[in-house]
């Protein structure tokens, strides 16, 4: 009867601990794509300062419709939200990780980093135009590259996300056609190809199906080993995806706190920019300063200690310039 | 309620109690169908009900939605299990109570609840990974060589094989309702009294004829309420398909091409859509695919009870 009452005890403790532990949370609710990222960076806030992070990766839509709500903290979406909707449901937005969309393919002979490709055939081969791998458009980026006279399958993906906004966002620059009679969006209506779930969806379709072009997170692309390709960006020169390229769309982008940083990190202009990026954003709803300070501790302790955390789990952390203009944004706000 | 009629205080409560937990299913019922009825409502107005039904556009970025491309891969997929499980499914209902002999009808009964037990999401990893290669690698191109020569069937095997179509994904949810399928006929081929086998097999009648002439117009019903039963399965079944089916939104001729069921649709795109009137019209699906699945189910239960008043 004793150790059952020592044990009773121990546990009652032991429980109040936690439920102590467990008031100070902090809750939040969007994308998927930074989900790792967002909860291992969540497991070591725990263990150095004791607050919880829940996050809840439920879709950018569903962020935003729960910070519009105010059921969280903080919502996160993988597309920027614009200005206006953002004073009309008065919210903030600040970016807090950069991913990008990487070109991969499936033809036998070429490897990782040997097809280059511009805005323009990406365009015309995701809308159906381009038929065939040894099309004189392809050739002419490629002169000393054997490609096959094969037809293209296209490979996208089948959900809506965040990727396939940025990705659409890019054709819709890279040619009028596109913007016409596609446009961009989370999911859009597809002229040629097959649907994967997911990125691992999209990769595995790619890696079976030969002959086949899709695009995928660069997170998917660099741990599944995909034959990626190269890009022509605006400055005219033709850069492979890595932390590098990303971190030098990010730094000569130009991020508008008056705007709540909402840019598409398309083209951006950089010498050795990737053409094909976006930051992942958060979402915070203006009135609710306490709940914000707490919100903005964490991303702001995750700015200092995150970026190798970030980086194991293939993510971009924003440069630092961003990060202190991110913070000015939070001070102007008085959230910091 | 003969039992409130004795007043006894433990009596009336246990009846009262009984009662709120059967009212609950109908009230989770009518719950559901009122909430996909006013959620889809600004997609109802917007597009009418023949129109949404007959229109093949599925385009999110200029907000113009039909439901046509949803309802014929749903039909297609769902037809095509039908069509490949029955057979199977009966087969094994009869061997399990006509011919197996004792020491095996445990076994085989238990496997067959062991298949209906298997996550779909499993079947969906497996049809992608294991499946779809054999599809694309052998068993598609083997059908465009034979049946793709013939004229008119042709059509049906046009194109790429890539394992990743309305074929493959038929054949998943044809092994995934073989179980309900082949459970309910075995029940049915049970209710078939012996004295009625005895006599048959007495006046010299063979096993096949038995079966034939006796079992299977005796338990036809009962067949066809389990039949329905795994359409409902197939009408609803999400994830083995999306898995599967390359989720495109078109209407195509080939069985080799890939398209959307209206699950497939919602479990993609529900988290995504940000604009009212995208979210509308998925739960306007999801409330055309509540009827459907409503009617094939009563259809069932009406069969089934016919089946079960006979015997």
């Amino acid at each position: 009867m004793k150790t059952v009452l020592r044990l009773f005890l121990i546990l009652t403790i032991a429980l109040s601990f936690t439920a102590v532990q467990a008031a100070e949370t902090i809750n939040g609710a969007g994308a998927t794509f930074p989900y790792p990222v967002y909860s291992a960076w969540a497991y070591q806030y725990q263990k150095t300062t004791g607050v919880r992070l829940n996050y809840q990766s439920i879709g950018s839509g569903g962020g935003v419709r729960q910070i519009t709500n105010r059921t969280v903290d903080f919502g996160a979406s993988d597309a920027p939200v614009p200005p206006e909707k953002l004073t009309r449901k008065d919210l903030l937005q600040f970016p807090a990780v950069i991913g990008g969309v990487v070109l991969v393919v499936n033809i036998p002979g070429v490897k990782s980093g040997q097809l280059k490709l511009d805005s323009e055939s990406v365009c015309r081969i995701f809308l159906g135009e381009i038929t065939e791998w040894n099309d004189s458009r392809i050739k002419s980026l490629n002169p000393s590259l054997k490609l096959p006279g094969r037809k293209i399958t296209v490979v996208h993906r089948s959900d809506g996300s965040g990727t396939t906004a940025i990705f659409t966002t890019y054709l819709s620059k890279a040619c009028a056609d596109w913007k016409e009679k596609v446009g961009a969006g989370k999911a859009v209506k597809w002229p040629v190809g097959i649907g994967g779930k997911g990125n691992e969806g999209v990769a595995n379709y790619v890696r079976r199906v030969k002959y086949s072009i899709g695009y995928v997170e660069f997170a998917y692309a660099k741990q599944n080993k995909l034959t990626y390709t190269l890009l022509k960006n605006p400055s005219g020169n033709f850069v492979k995806p890595s932390f590098e390229t990303f971190q030098a769309a990010a730094a000569s982008a130009d991020f508008d706190p008056q705007k709540h940083f909402y840019l598409w990190l398309i083209n951006a202009p950089g010498k050795n920019a990737w053409p094909i990026s976006g930051a992942t954003f958060i979402l915070l709803a203006r009135e609710k300063k306490k709940s914000n300070i707490k919100t903005v501790r964490f991303f702001d302790w995750a700015f200092k200690n995150g970026d190798e955390t970030a980086k194991r789990l293939v993510y971009v952390p924003l440069p630092d310039d961003l990060k202190n203009k991110v913070r000015a944004y939070w001070k102007q706000n008085g959230i910091y | 309620m003969p039992l409130l009629f004795k007043k006894n205080p433990v009596d009336i409560f246990f009846s009262v109690i009984t009662a709120l937990a059967a009212l609950s299913v109908v009230v989770f019922i009518a719950g559901i169908l009122y909430i996909l009825i006013r959620e889809s409502s600004l997609s109802i107005e917007r597009f009418g009900v023949f129109n949404f039904i007959f229109s093949t556009d599925w385009d999110p970025v200029r907000e113009s939605f039909g439901a046509a491309t949803n309802l014929f891969g749903t039909a297609v997929t769902t037809f095509l299990s039908l069509l490949f499980a029955i057979p199977v499914a009966v087969g094994i209902a009869i061997f399990v109570t006509e011919i197996a002999p004792n020491f095996l009808k445990g076994p085989i009964g238990v496997a067959i609840e062991l298949l209906a037990a298997i996550p779909s999401i499993i079947y969906g990893m497996w049809g992608l990974f294991t499946l779809a290669p054999i599809m694309s690698e052998y068993i598609e191109p083997a059908l465009q060589a034979s049946l793709g020569k013939v004229p008119v069937l042709g059509i049906l095997f046009e194109g790429t094989p890539m394992g990743i179509d309305l074929l493959t994904a038929s054949v998943i949810l044809s092994i995934m309702i073989i179980p309900f399928t082949a459970s309910i006929s075995r029940d049915a081929f049970n209710l078939t009294p012996a004295v009625v086998k005895e006599s048959a097999y007495a006046l010299g009648a063979t096993r096949w004829e038995v079966v034939k002439n006796v079992v299977i117009p005796y338990s036809r019903l009962g067949i066809f309420g389990g039949v329905v039963l795994s359409l409902g399965r197939a009408l609803g079944e999400t994830m083995a398909v999306a898995f599967v089916l390359g989720n495109n939104h078109q209407i195509t001729s080939s069985l080799l091409d890939a398209a959307a069921t209206i699950t497939v649709t919602l479990a993609n795109e529900f988290t995504e859509a940000d604009t009212d009137l995208y979210l509308s019209s998925l739960f306007y699906l999801a409330l055309i695919l509540f009827v459907l699945s409503f009617i094939t189910l009563a259809i069932a239960k009406i069969f089934l009870l016919r089946a079960e008043r006979r015997s």
